[in-house]
């Protein structure tokens, strides 16, 4: 995983409530195997309005995302996240966001942040007032910084230095081999195995 | 203090728990299917790792698979592709796959229960947010990314994040025409999609204690749409009743020492809930939503509410925009909105329950020139049992389409889609915009009440259907 620290870059302001993870990406594009090439499905359908806020040349090549609550609602599709980063999304701003969309994008270094409601309309006003306007997600500091608004956030400290450095999950349970062989030999005789012993 | 049934469960899996950094947690059985495990078994590939626990783990083909002419190569080759990298992946790493044409092939959260390979006090995940059925069973269960899938075929754990536990009590006996489908609906309604955000939520009171283990399992089901990391269930005599017999149940000395420590998966009478809910069952009626996620529902009697009577600036923007999608006016009674199709089926809805429901409101009566019906069993099993219980002719017969086992309509992947603006009365799980195929329109619903709104054209319950029974066929 791409390790986060800061980034500055414009922001996108998202005026809508519960998307869920079959509007950031359709069922349709979930038959690629890959994990790239999901930019052109992202929130598809929303795109063919050219009013759509994506397609607005005010905010072309911004890369932080600011939403309404609870963003990343239903489907586990971890692809939704992939198409975000696909587009050039560093990071994504929400008052609320659904658990395992949270979880996916930190597994791939998309910074989740979580503020307050009424920080996320000082946000969308900025970038709707002057779409050049940059905003700062700092993971050092756990701030959001944008002309008038400073704002912390909190991610436990675990997540967060797991971002810092870029961390690969996999390896780091791994370092428990001993752990998880220990915990097998005490497992229930009665548990189901899929596989004939 | 006492502990919940969902605390009870996560600490018997703890592998490793260290102050400051997540708990590790031992998986008991992971599923898999075609559309969010291909990048994981990549993974795998590149780190040179293998599948840890193979005896842990089994695969079903289920999204992309067709419900029609199975015996066919899949014409779309995306999907095709899809399905053979699953068979492939499978086959490299040694994990048990029961493909399309298998007798065990389905819906994966209607093909675990059924195997008998979910259990109380289990830990279960799937690259799926529905994964949450299983937590019927007094499972802690829940929906997983494709980079967790890897790390779980990789480790056979996860690392997780503490919950939060919330109770969900609903008193009391539900009328006879309310089903668990209302029930889940009516809840997430009230509570909100984002409103189980953070937490295992345990369903419980006399009415839960009441309902069937698959009805249990609608429930479970849709704990995600209200946000909920899982849903789960205490088990009873009802759980180890269903499970007792299947093919990976516990047997002989076993299952004696399986029951006793399942008795044990009970919250405690002095444990806390960090947040309560209580429904009266008896205020419940048939429940169909009106928008475009799942907790915009409404009684089935109700007209279709006016987004100006929404306090909340975002959930009336969200109304507007609904009803704009929907194609519904403010005021409009639900019992007059017409559809032009209607699916049974679904991970929620399409066990042999669900089918029998359906197929009793249909016997005798026809489905309306106007609209077309399909109905999808959950897995293989389920249609054999239906075909033997004479189902399919009740369905054939009333005009519907009887369907392969898959997830069909529910999602967008396959073959069964919605037209843009074609509307549909579903048993599946969401009504978001194009879920259903781009443009679709969704109306989550009963299948009791699918099966009346097919009968008649416009959404209805059966205590409409009254007077529109043929004579049954001799």
């Amino acid at each position: 995983m791409e390790a986060f620290t800061t980034h500055t870059g414009r922001a996108v302001p998202l005026r809508r409530s519960n998307v869920d993870t079959d509007q950031i990406i359709p069922a349709h594009w979930l038959k690629k195997v890959t994990r790239d090439g999901f930019e052109d499905g992202l929130f598809e359908a929303w795109r063919k309005d050219p009013e759509f806020v994506l397609n607005q040349a005010a905010h072309q090549g911004a890369t932080v995302l600011v939403a309404g609550p609870d963003f990343g609602t239903g489907s586990s599709r971890e692809h939704a996240v992939w198409a975000l980063q696909n587009y050039g999304f560093k990071a994504v701003i929400s008052s609320r966001f659904a658990d395992i969309f949270r979880g996916n994008s930190l597994k791939n270094g998309l910074l989740t942040v979580v503020l307050p409601q009424e920080t996320v309309e000082a946000l969308w006003q900025l970038a709707e007032t002057d779409p050049a306007t940059e905003i700062t997600v700092d993971l050092v500091r756990r701030k959001v910084v944008a002309p008038g608004v400073e704002a912390d956030f909190e991610l436990d400290e675990n997540a967060r230095w797991r971002l810092l450095e870029g961390l690969d999950d996999i390896s780091l349970t791994l370092k428990n081999e001993d752990a998880i062989a220990e915990f097998e030999k005490t497992r229930a005789s009665f548990k189901p195995r899929t596989l004939a012993a | 203090m006492g502990r919940t049934l969902a605390e009870k469960v996560w600490d018997d899996h703890v592998v490793r728990r260290v102050e400051g950094e997540p708990d590790l947690l031992f998986i008991d059985l992971h599923l898999l299917h075609e559309v969010t495990s291909p990048q994981a078994f990549d993974g795998l590939r590149k780190a040179g790792r293998s599948v840890r626990r193979t005896d842990l783990t089994i695969a079903t083909e289920d999204h992309n698979t067709p419900t029609l002419d199975i015996d066919k190569p899949i014409a779309d080759p995306v999907s095709r592709t899809q399905l053979e990298t699953l068979r492939k992946n499978c086959a490299d790493f040694g994990v048990r796959l029961h493909p399309l044409g298998d007798v065990e092939q389905g819906v994966v959260h209607v093909v675990g229960p059924q195997l008998g390979l979910t259990q109380p006090g289990m830990t279960v995940v799937c690259g799926d947010s529905h994964t949450s059925t299983h937590g019927a069973f007094g499972a802690l269960a829940f929906g997983i990314g494709t980079s967790q899938v890897e790390h779980v075929l990789a480790t056979q754990t996860l690392p997780m994040a503490p919950f939060k536990t919330m109770a969900v009590t609903v008193n009391g006996e539900l009328p006879e025409d309310v089903t668990a489908k209302d029930l889940i609906l009516a809840i997430i309604t009230k509570i909100g999609t984002g409103g189980g955000q953070g937490y295992v939520i345990e369903y419980r009171g006399e009415a839960i204690e009441k309902l069937s283990m698959e009805a249990r399992m609608t429930i479970c089901n849709m704990s995600i749409e209200a946000g909920a990391r899982a849903g789960m269930i205490a088990p009873d005599e009802t759980t180890f009743a269903y499970v007792e017999g299947r093919e990976h149940a516990p047997k002989g000395a076993d299952w004696d020492e399986a029951v006793a420590y399942w008795k044990t998966l009970r919250t405690d009478e002095d444990a806390v809930f960090d947040h309560e809910v209580v429904i009266e069952a008896a205020e419940l009626a048939p429940f169909v939503t009106w928008g475009t996620n799942p907790g915009q529902g409404a009684p089935l009697s109700h007209a279709v509410p006016d987004p100006a009577s929404f306090e909340d600036a975002s959930a009336r923007y969200a109304a507007e925009k609904a009803l704009d999608y929907m194609g519904l006016s403010a005021g409009q009674p639900l019992r007059e909105v017409n559809v032009d199709t209607v699916f049974v089926g679904s991970c929620t809805n399409g066990r042999i329950e669900d089918l029998r429901s359906a197929a009793a409101v249909l016997d005798g009566r026809k489905v309306a020139d106007s609209v077309r019906m399909l109905v999808v069993p959950g897995s293989v099993r389920v249609a054999l049992q239906a075909v033997e219980e004479g189902l399919d002719k009740v369905f054939t017969a009333a005009g519907a389409e009887w369907r392969h086992a898959g997830c069909s309509m529910c999602l967008g992947m396959n073959p069964d889609q919605l037209q843009p603006g074609e509307r549909a009365a579903s048993t599946s799980n969401r009504n978001f915009e194009g879920r259903q195929g781009k443009g679709g329109r969704t109306h989550l619903v009963s299948p009791q009440v699918a099966a009346a709104t097919a009968v008649l054209g416009h959404l209805a319950s059966p205590a409409d259907l009254a007077d529109v029974r043929e004579p049954a066929v001799a």
